[in-house]
């Protein structure tokens, strides 16, 4: 728990920083394409740490991986600060634009999918929404469980910062684009930050990556479908989304393997160890 | 008949020097102030810098959107296309903290300083002012994570004991004082003694049962309050006002302190108890200084990030009554540390000199109430002299 809560974003930032500069003062002689630097999603960093680890120690390559959010993500790729980003979400129309005109060409690989789970603490009887009701809760029209069958308590919306790509699908895939999510909703920086919440709060909402749940918190199904590896690999699960590694332009030598490496067996393995599902 | 020789050489070196020598001198001295200067100068050409950047990349900001909206609207949708970059709940989230962590840090904080310096004896003082002094040294990500895991989920399980116990054990001490010195006011004017006696006794026998009512009252009606998120403005006042003990109950204490010995010595010859003395003679004396103190300690509330971005929800709504300290709220400061993220000029323009708007008017907050603590402390002292 002291791991999660301890992710929010400023000492991601400040611990990349002193990763950098540590890395600098060691490494000037390895070569750049020595090392691969790896920053973006906190969703798929568990999964970038993995393949750092498994990585390193098959081809001694150095790899850093800073869980900062996926639109952190996608800013150091812009800028040229990192060699992959990884993202919980697919690239904006303007980051691709701000990305063409620096040169960066961004190139997005699929690394898994993840269903989104709609949590709630396990003392609560609700155990099934439809996607309507979800999306009236966090829009702001829902605010009393007992308008959707349960006990009668205000809910507490917890939702995700806006740098998050986990926010930005569930906007895609539940509450739709354009719309606002209420001004009541609590704010919170990390999957583990919004688990440890809802799993301490009676009346709490939140949303978390498949790989997060534990049973700490009760996933709800949605339309009458929980997520599952079979659900989300057959599509009958809605709230699912690929999860991203992008690239400037085609990757080629070391960082390609790594792009490659969940189609190894290896990194299946990996994959499904950590509870993302298989393409 | 050496010694002499040798005192006497002395004596004439020291007072004839030479022009080379003089010219060292005067080169070093200057050299010497120079550096002083220099370095003084260096903090005061800091803060002016910082004042320049962040201002220099807020008026964008204010050019692109204009000012009623940002002061105006609750609406923060700093994310969407177009945005909407509402900062009222969030100005007010952030002014809600400060006051709550001020309302229980200041009168905590005074009343320690006074018991640490007058009413403790020395050997006690020795050992109990560096313990407090430690709660400063505690990194905020800790006060932070104890917020979050600690205290978040026990508002909300026992939140409503936890005020009745609070409500009891703080205002209890103040209703026992305000009933005694209340009914002795109100008999004060009275001049047979035995009236007076009889009336005193009535008085503080209604006035009593009246406090212990109030105290019953009020405590079955925080009792029966379910606290729905623990990550509220309450919280945050809390821990805050924690972290702000120490650079308060220090600095009073040294103002207490500095109020000298002859002082406190003159107010017992002229009969003075010790309450009166420390009431009527030292908290004045001292009372520019333990303005400085609280002005610190509140600065310290309001910039405080990390303990705020953890545990205060971040929900940027204005909570319902306005002075519920139950619902999550969101403060400047975590704002700009969570949406710091994002928010690029690449991507969007405003959404990334929003946050700079922010920072500059928590410099200008903290500039102003700066400026009115040094006002306050000039005319104090004014007063003090008797000019």
């Amino acid at each position: 728990m002291l791991y999660y809560v301890i992710q929010s974003n400023m000492i991601k930032k400040l611990l990349h920083l002193a990763a950098l500069l540590i890395f600098t003062a060691v490494g000037t002689a390895d070569a750049a394409t020595n090392t691969i630097v790896l920053e973006g999603s906190t969703t798929v960093g568990p999964l970038a740490k993995s393949f750092a680890t498994y990585f390193t120690k098959k081809y001694g390559v150095r790899v850093t991986v800073s869980e900062s959010g996926s639109g952190n993500g996608a800013k150091s790729l812009i800028n040229n600060t990192c060699t992959i980003a990884a993202m919980s979400r697919a690239m904006k129309e303007p980051e691709i634009a701000a990305a063409k005109k620096k040169g960066v060409n961004p190139l997005a690989h699929v690394v898994a999918l993840d269903g989104l789970s709609i949590v709630v603490h396990p003392g609560n009887p609700i155990s099934s929404l439809s996607k309507a009701q979800i999306s009236s809760i966090y829009r702001g029209t829902i605010t009393n469980w007992k308008e959707v069958g349960g006990p009668n308590a205000r809910i507490v919306v917890i939702q995700r910062e806006s740098n998050s790509g986990t926010q930005e699908s569930f906007k895609e895939l539940v509450t739709g684009k354009g719309v606002q999510i209420t001004g009541n909703a609590e704010t919170q920086s990390s999957n583990g930050a919004v688990k440890s919440r809802v799993s301490t709060t009676l009346s709490a909402i939140g949303y978390l990556g498949l790989g997060f749940v534990d049973h700490s918190v009760k996933t709800l199904a949605v339309n009458g479908i929980l997520p599952s590896v079979k659900t989300v690999k057959n599509g009958t699960y809605k709230v699912t989304r690929p999860l991203y590694f992008y690239t400037n332009g085609q990757p080629s030598g070391l960082v390609r393997q790594f792009i490659d490496l969940p189609r190894t067996a290896a990194g299946k393995s990996m994959i499904s160890e950590l509870g993302f599902i298989n393409q | 008949m050496a010694d002499d020789s040798v005192g006497g050489n002395n004596r004439t070196n020291a007072f004839v020097i030479s022009a080379r020598k003089r010219a060292i001198q005067k080169v070093s001295k200057t050299m010497g102030e120079g550096m002083l200067l220099a370095v003084a100068s260096f903090v005061a050409i800091v803060v002016l810098f910082i004042f320049y950047f962040v201002a220099r990349d807020a008026v964008p900001f204010f050019q692109l959107r204009g000012f009623s909206e940002f002061f105006t609207s609750s609406n923060w949708y700093p994310a969407d296309q177009p945005g909407q970059f509402g900062a009222l709940a969030i100005i007010y989230g952030s002014l809600m903290v400060t006051l709550g962590s001020a309302m229980i840090a200041v009168p905590m904080g005074v009343a320690a300083a006074i018991c640490l310096s007058d009413i403790l004896p020395f050997s006690i003082r020795q050992y109990a002012k560096p313990v407090i002094e430690m709660l400063a040294a505690i990194p905020s990500v800790a006060f932070g994570f104890f917020a979050l895991v600690v205290l978040a989920p026990l508002l909300q399980n026992n939140g409503g004991p936890m005020l009745m116990w609070a409500w009891w054990i703080l205002v209890s001490p103040f209703l026992v004082l305000g009933v005694l010195v209340v009914s002795d006011l109100l008999t004060n004017s009275i001049k047979d003694p035995q009236r007076r006696r009889q009336l005193y006794a009535f008085l503080l026998t209604v006035l009593g049962l009246i406090a212990v009512f109030l105290l019953y009252k009020v405590g079955t009606l925080l009792y029966g309050i379910q606290i729905l998120t623990g990550t509220n403005a309450l919280n945050v006042s809390i821990i805050l006002s924690f972290m702000a003990l120490p650079t308060i109950v220090s600095v009073s204490e040294d103002a207490l302190q500095a109020v000298g010995r002859d002082i406190r010595e003159g107010s017992y010859a002229l009969g003075a108890t010790r309450a009166e003395t420390i009431i009527k003679t030292i908290l004045p004396a001292a009372s520019s200084g333990i303005l400085a103190a609280v002005i610190l300690g509140i600065m310290r509330a309001l910039g405080e990030t990390m303990v705020v971005w953890m545990a205060s929800g971040n929900s940027s709504h204005s909570p319902e009554p306005w002075f519920n300290y139950l619902e999550a709220i969101r403060t400047l400061t975590a704002t700009i540390a969570g949406d710091m993220g994002e928010a690029d000029q690449v991507t969007g323009s405003a959404r990334y000199h929003v946050l700079f708007a922010m920072g500059l008017l928590l410099l200008v907050i903290s500039f102003i109430s700066n400026l009115v603590s040094e006002r306050i402390v000039v005319r104090q002292r004014k007063i003090l002299s008797g000019q």
